[in-house]
């Protein structure tokens, strides 16, 4: 109880130096929190996928598309409990800033699929009746202030022309890691126009995405369907949802270490501040702990009172950083969600910010400590006066 | 003085620093005997070895080689965890410059070595109220050593050292940062603790006069033991007119 008085009073007895300590610290956590949210909110969309659904898409690259043809031999495939397709659209609202996920799709199968997008029922019938009706994300619902009945027009970049949509409903992620950004809107709807305007780009499908009765049976399905389409004109790859979305982070892997990279040097930063405040605090008491020493008390005591000192400072600095996280993470997450649709901070991130300061706090007061412990308490007496 | 049994015995006693290569001889061949109930003054100049002498018999330090026995136990010996735990049980430490922890009230600081004793938070409370009572800051408990004069962290110093009742106590230099008069009170709390509650205390001082309080004086040159003068050579109050205590600024 006295250390921890002990420990408190010393931790304040030079206020800026604390002070400016604990803020360098704060800030450090915070940006390590934020960090450590950018690069989880890059795989949130492999995290969030299902194993029981697979991607089938053209094994040449994503931008060739496949037959619809397809789809019914897909189906036939056992193990195959469900086929829905789609295309990445690429539409652009108004300006090409406004960007969010636009998909054709076909609607019924969509939802089967995916009932982690919830729809309220009368917005799920109004959808799947009306042949222009689209549905957005709650998040872009909101970013652009559309409501249900809303015509909204997107202009078409690798499907040419004004698209018009009604917006029949809004959906919401079953838990916070669903993307509430997209737009989906029917297939047959941009098919049959494509019929109109380009015929030779009609049933096409950019993707197929398959549910299947037992998540198990992936690598046997996935066989099965890319050999039904072996040799022919439009040869296919089927993976996993995971593997799918992975490819995707995988493109960009090198911006995602370069994040990790710099979330830790920023932990070596703390380090560096914290070790240097407590170096300074302890070469400044070496006479108070050779008084200490002098009337008894041993280097274990010392040695408490200085890494307690360090591990305190530490954690007010990481109790106040990760108190600035969630409106600093609410505020960044809203201005990158365009390209950041998901922004939470986990639990484990609190845990992480937890552990490093944690560990700051202990390295930083190892030398000072060793020092103090270790000084003769002639010489220590020595610096008094 | 009356003849009593040492509580300090030191027989051959050398201890050296090393300086680089070189090996600086600070004790020589020390002798002494302390008996118990004195109040002795160790004299001599800047460099003499009156600080190491006595930081060797309060057990901060180690000789090279020797005999020091206090209060019968052969301290020699001794590990440092062991070493710890007899200066905190058998020597109590005065500082020229206090060596209070700023950030402890009067209080607080009294009672540091008491924590490393067994007893409960009433009897330490008691203990330290009667210490700082003896050194007359009753009514300062609860100031910092900021807000208390030299002469008013000194006595606090000598509470905290008389706290845990050890039988010998150790002063260096007590009254070298200290104007005339808080000098005297602070020399008078000395023979108090000398006459009234049994202690013995060893004292370094480079000023003679300071010296004449003490019933023995002996005197250090270059690391040897070199005169013992008895008690008729000081005296309370002898000389103090002239003493070198800084002066209170004005």
């Amino acid at each position: 109880m006295y250390t921890l008085k002990l420990i408190f009073k010393n931790a304040f007895r030079h206020k800026l130096r604390t002070c400016l300590t604990i803020l360098s610290v704060a800030v450090a956590i915070l940006s390590f929190g934020l960090l450590r949210t950018v690069v989880r909110a890059w795989y949130v969309g492999v995290e969030a996928s299902s194993a029981s659904r697979l991607v089938t898409r053209n094994s040449i690259s994503l931008v060739f598309p496949l037959p619809l043809s397809y789809r019914e031999k897909i189906r036939q495939v056992t193990g195959v409990k469900q086929v829905s397709h789609g295309n990445w659209f690429g539409g652009i609202y108004i300006d090409e800033k406004n960007f969010f996920p636009s998909f054709a799709m076909e609607p019924k199968t969509l939802l089967e699929l995916y009932p982690e997008y919830v729809l309220p029922p009368d917005q799920k019938a109004a959808f799947l009746r009306d042949r222009k009706a689209c549905v957005a994300g709650l998040k872009t619902a909101r970013k652009y202030g559309w409501k249900i009945g809303d015509t909204i027009t997107l202009k078409g970049t690798i499907f040419p022309g004004n698209w018009e949509f009604v917006l029949r409903g809004i959906y919401k992620g079953s838990n916070k890691n669903i993307d509430e950004t997209q737009f989906f809107f029917h297939w047959d709807y941009m098919n049959e126009t494509m019929k109109k305007i380009i015929p030779r780009r009609a049933d096409q499908v950019g993707f197929y995405m398959i549910e299947l009765k037992d998540p198990d049976t992936a690598a046997e399905v996935s066989l099965a369907i890319d050999g039904t389409f072996k040799n022919s004109l439009a040869e296919t790859l089927t993976e996993t949802e995971k593997a799918f979305q992975m490819s995707f982070v995988s493109m960009t892997e090198a911006i995602v270490v370069a994040i990790q990279l710099v979330s830790f040097v920023v932990i070596i930063i703390i380090f560096a501040v914290s070790a240097n405040t407590m170096a300074m605090t302890a070469r400044e008491r070496l006479g108070e702990y050779a008084v200490f020493k002098t009337l008894g008390f041993s280097g274990w005591h010392i040695g408490a009172m200085i890494f307690g000192e360090s591990i305190f400072i530490t954690m007010l600095g990481c109790a106040a950083g990760i108190i600035f996280t969630f409106p600093a993470a609410k505020a960044f997450g809203s201005a990158m969600s365009t390209f950041i649709p998901v922004f939470n901070i986990e639990t484990k991130t609190i845990y992480m910010d937890i552990a490093a300061a944690l560990i700051v706090g202990i390295a930083a007061a190892v030398f000072p400590a060793y020092r103090a412990i270790n000084i003769r308490i002639a010489d220590g007496l020595r610096r008094i006066g | 003085m009356p003849e009593k049994a040492p509580i300090v015995e030191i027989r051959n006693l050398f201890k050296s620093y090393q300086r680089g290569s070189q090996t600086i001889p600070v004790l020589q061949d020390i002798d002494l005997d302390i008996a118990e109930g004195e109040f002795l003054a160790l004299m001599g100049p800047s460099g003499s070895g009156k600080t190491t002498l006595l930081n060797l018999i309060a057990g901060i330090d180690r000789a090279d080689s020797g005999i020091m026995r206090i209060g019968g136990i052969d301290i020699t010996p001794l590990s440092e965890t062991d070493l710890a735990k007899w200066r905190a049980a058998n020597v109590g430490f005065i500082f020229q410059f206090y060596n209070l922890i700023p950030v402890l009230t009067a209080y607080e600081n009294v009672e540091l070595p008491l924590l490393l004793t067994g007893l409960s938070k009433k009897e330490r409370r008691e203990h330290v109220e009667t210490a700082l009572r003896l050194v007359n800051l009753g009514d300062r408990m609860e100031h910092y050593p900021t807000q208390l004069s030299g002469g008013q962290q000194q006595r606090v110093a000598i509470a905290r050292a008389v706290v845990p009742d050890p039988s010998i106590i150790v002063a260096d230099e007590p009254t070298g940062d200290l104007d005339r008069v808080s000098a005297f009170e602070i020399l008078d709390l000395m023979e108090k603790l000398v006459h009234e509650f049994g202690k013995t205390i060893i004292m370094v001082t480079h000023d003679p006069r300071a010296a004449q309080e003490a019933h023995v004086v002996r005197n250090l040159e270059k690391g040897v033991l070199t005169e013992e003068r008895g008690p008729g050579s000081g005296g309370k109050g002898q000389g103090r007119e002239d003493f070198g205590f800084r002066t209170p600024a004005p």
